[in-house]
């Protein structure tokens, strides 16, 4: 591959580079920069990496690669930046052109080969399901398992799901008919929802019955993609937003429905951002399906869900977490209110509710030390309100706050919004 | 160039951890604001002041010169690396290390993060006022170093007025306490007062006394929009005549109000000349009796709107016309000089109406806005690099603005400092002689000139 080639990437982002004017902002909001307090981890020092890996005074080497891969995209900078410098998108670019360059690592290379495919996803959570005890033990008093054995890229100590032992969209036929005149949601579902956290996607699908939605779970769904993102395996997440163009495009539907904040940021704002922008024939079709995306809360809320209706009367305090994909895209009253109008449930705010967990994919994975220390500020703010739960609308974040509770032998529950909503109609059906 | 060995001796004082030199680490702490750029050859974190001073012995014996850096936020290039060295990030140092409650002071490690700092104070109902823009991410040792400014500049002061006493690490590598934790005290030179604002130049600060204030009670925030620039101008010398001392006064000219209102739609009538955000604090009743009497001094100096906020909420709502000045900028031209001269404060009109004359004559928008309260403006010249000649007529119409503010009894520099960026202008506003007092200090201090070299003062 020529040099330019490899440089494509880094190109189509030179007019946003300019707009950086160093001010040093993204100090006070940048995750990363918290964790590991050093320039080539903020965004303003990724830009000036990137301003020089064009001039050509740097290469995509090792310590290039080292800078890029701390950031978590939480897009905090981004929000923040007085001059709307788009550092993700920055990231990304580098990430890719240091893939192209180098290659992806082993870690990377599995992870784009499963989420590539939902046979081999499928075949591997079934495995995960059957094999995982052998391997992990459970840890008492906590619903999380913890490794027998050192396992590379992780620390002994870090808590892991349970994978289910059936995935969620193999509980359900395509379509689940509703009552006639009701809108009808195409549920994409995600992979943490469809193999890990099931109750998630049970609760939306109760909470969506329970409006009378026609629910369709489109069979051809993949992986939105975003952890291959995460690693600059862009071809990757190119072929599995057709893919998933493919299947939503399938049914005729008035909205496209997610759980996850994660998913909800890839159909919304990634693929029209990464992918259309690259491919004006699939931009058309990317912009359609990012307009019919919606959070699931805020479908909720939007179709007139009475959560004194759906919520259980246990007394429950909680506290919201925000999710990154959630903040980036103006989802934050939303899910609170619902929260709040739920009869039994008392919702107090906790200090920085809005700053990421440390998961930001695959960043967990290669800086499991720096996640954890960006983690232990949220434990402390979760455990000072008090709550009996932290809830959250992402599944990566459940699984993060999760890790960071157990780890600190915090008992706090960790749930989705979701479930809270859905606790009376679960337990009635 | 640093060789091996006496890199090996730097890894030896601060841990290998602690010293970055590829390139990548370089190129991250070789810039600021400016949009200059020069590479260190190596970067230091050191952890504490015995480190500090060890790094800087050994700059002594070695001949390498010492750049002292905090968050790296200056407007003028304070901590850039000119000529290589060592660049010396005090961000490890950074504990507030006692509030004391009893005497109103606080100490703190020069990397705290200034927010961070008034943050903790104002949980226990105290107050360190000084808040330049940066104050989110800015340190307190650059702040002092720099002798940043702000808003409330106005009633409180600046960083120097809260710093009561250091310690600093001399350029020889010495350690000495400068100052102390009482209010008086007058033995010997004020080293505290010379070291605020130095710039680097004399030493590193490696810790900082500062003095507190009971957190005021209530504030209370106004906006006024006047049909001139003469009107504004009036109403700040009127309330101050009025003995009335405003936390902020703060101002934005026309040419700066079009920008925001047009990018950001607050309701600004663009008609308007020029913006005043008040904002009063102290006790509850004494700040509503306040807003009242400011309202009717100013209301017959040609106020086209007035806004009074009534609840937190409101207030932010008048903040983010100031806020978002910066932002919206960009919509004149993507690259902007940001000068932020001072003149007596009913001089303001005059060097505004002077400013208006250079930016006809060199055909170039120059948007003006600040501190009318302490008449600090922030002057900026807008260009477009990418357009040829735009960023020499910008350093042209640079001293034009320096010597409008000279010749109306003001100065070059109110929170931003010298620098790099306004070193060449220095001999407009210090003479000969001053310039050799300051040389001879530099000298009786840093003999080697390892320290922050070339910086501030003009090159002999």
């Amino acid at each position: 591959m020529s040099t330019t080639q490899k440089q494509d990437a880094m190109k189509r982002i030179e007019a946003e580079l300019k707009k950086c004017v160093k001010c040093g902002a993204c100090r006070a909001h940048c995750p990363a920069f918290t964790a590991f307090q050093r320039e080539p981890a903020v965004a303003r020092g990724k830009v000036a990496l990137a301003q020089h890996i064009l001039k050509g005074n740097i290469t995509l080497d090792n310590e290039t690669y080292s800078a890029m891969s701390k950031c978590l995209l939480c897009g905090s900078c981004v929000d923040k930046c007085p001059n709307d410098v788009p550092t993700d998108e920055i990231v990304i670019a580098a990430r890719e052109a240091l893939a192209k360059q180098r290659g992806l690592t082993t870690f990377h290379k599995a992870v784009g080969q499963v989420i590539k495919n939902r046979k081999v996803m499928n075949m591997g959570a079934f495995a995960g399901a059957i094999l995982g005890p052998l391997f992990f033990r459970k840890v008492p008093a906590t619903s999380g398992l913890r490794a027998r054995f050192p396992l590379p890229f992780v620390g002994a100590a870090r808590h892991f799901p349970q994978i289910a032992k059936k995935p969620f969209m193999d509980r359900h036929p395509e379509i689940i008919h509703g009552e006639p005149g009701k809108p009808r949601v195409l549920f994409f579902v995600g992979c943490m929802t469809n193999f890990v956290y099931t109750e998630i996607g049970e609760a939306a699908l109760a909470l969506f019955r329970h409006l009378g939605c026609t629910v369709i779970i489109p069979k051809g769904q993949q992986c939105c993609g975003l952890p291959a993102m995460s690693g600059g395996d862009l071809d990757t997440v190119r072929q599995l937003a057709e893919e998933n163009l493919k299947a939503l495009e399938a049914h005729e539907a008035d909205y496209i429905m997610t759980g996850c904040a994660t998913c909800g940021g890839a159909l919304h704002k990634l693929y029209p951002q990464v992918v259309g922008k690259r491919n004006p024939e699939l931009a058309a079709r990317l912009k359609a399906v990012a307009d019919k995306t919606v959070d699931a809360a805020v479908l909720l809320q939007k179709l007139g869900l009475k959560p004194e209706e759906t919520g259980a009367a246990d007394p429950l305090k909680v506290t919201y977490h925000d999710p990154c994909h959630h903040r980036t895209a103006g989802i934050a009253k939303q899910p609170r209110a619902l929260l709040k109008g739920t009869s039994g449930v008392e919702l107090v705010e906790m200090e920085g509710a809005d700053k990421c967990c440390g998961l930001g994919g695959t960043f967990n994975v290669y800086h499991y030390e720096s996640s954890m220390k960006i983690n232990a500020g949220k434990s402390a703010a979760i455990r000072a309100t008090g709550a009996d739960a932290v809830v959250t609308g992402c599944p990566g974040c459940i699984m993060q706050l999760s890790d960071g509770l157990k780890q600190a032998g915090d008992a706090t529950k960790v749930l989705h919004t979701l479930q809270i909503l859905a606790r009376k109609i679960a337990k009635e059906k | 160039m640093l060789d091996r060995q006496i890199l090996e001796k730097i890894k030896a004082i601060v841990g290998d951890d602690n010293v970055a030199t590829s390139t990548q680490d370089l190129i991250c702490y070789g810039y600021d604001a400016t949009q200059m750029e020069f590479l260190p050859d190596a970067v230091v974190h050191p952890g504490c002041s015995d480190e500090v001073a060890s790094l800087v012995k050994l700059a002594n014996q070695e001949g390498f010169p010492v750049f002292p850096r905090g968050a790296g936020s200056g407007f003028t290039g304070g901590a850039l690396p000119k000529g290589g060295g060592i660049v010396l990030v005090t961000t490890r140092m950074n504990k507030v290390v006692r509030i004391d409650t009893d005497n109103l002071i606080a100490e703190v490690e020069p990397g705290v993060v200034t927010e961070t700092f008034q943050i903790e104070v104002e949980k226990l109902g105290l107050f360190y006022p000084p808040d330049p823009a940066s104050l989110k991410f800015s340190t307190l040792g650059g702040n002092v170093a720099e002798c940043a400014g702000g808003p409330r500049a106005v009633k409180y002061g600046v960083t120097k007025d809260f710093v009561m006493g250091l310690e600093v690490v001399l350029p020889t590598g010495e350690i000495i306490r400068t100052g102390g934790e009482t209010v008086k005290g007058v033995v010997g030179y004020d080293l505290t007062k010379l070291m605020c604002g130095s710039e680097g130049t004399l030493g590193i600060i490696t810790s900082i006394i500062l003095r507190l204030l009971p957190y005021p009670d209530a504030k209370k925030t106004m906006l006024a929009v006047f049909d001139s620039i003469d009107g504004a101008a009036r109403a700040v010398s009127t309330i101050i005549k009025g003995k009335i001392i405003p936390t902020t006064l703060e101002f934005l000219d026309h040419a700066t109000l079009v920008c925001v209102e047009r990018r950001f739609k607050l309701g600004l009538p663009e008609e308007g000349r020029a913006v005043l955000l008040i904002e009063v604090d102290g006790d509850r009743d004494l700040i509503e009796k306040q807003a009242g009497q400011i309202r009717e001094l100013i209301e017959p100096l040609g106020v086209v709107q007035f806004r009074v906020a009534q609840t937190a909420a409101e207030s932010d709502e008048l903040w983010r016309v100031r806020r978002l000045v910066s932002p919206s900028l960009r919509d004149v031209n993507p690259d902007k000089f940001n000068e932020d001269i001072v003149v007596p404060r009913s001089k303001v009109p005059d060097v505004i109406r002077k400013i208006e004359a250079i930016q006809n004559r060199y055909d170039i928008p120059i948007v003006n806005f600040g501190h009318a309260g302490d008449g600090n403006i922030h002057v900026n010249i807008m260009v477009d690099r990418s357009k040829e000649g735009q960023e020499e007529k910008a350093h042209l119409a640079i001293k034009e603005v320096f010597q409008a503010a000279l010749d109306l009894g003001g100065t070059m520099s109110g929170e931003h400092g010298v620098g790099l960026s306004k070193q060449p202008f220095l001999p407009l506003e210090l003479n000969t002689a001053q310039i050799a007092a300051m040389r001879a200090i530099k000298r009786a201090l840093d003999p080697k000139n390892i320290m922050n070299p070339g910086k501030m003062l003009p090159l002999e």
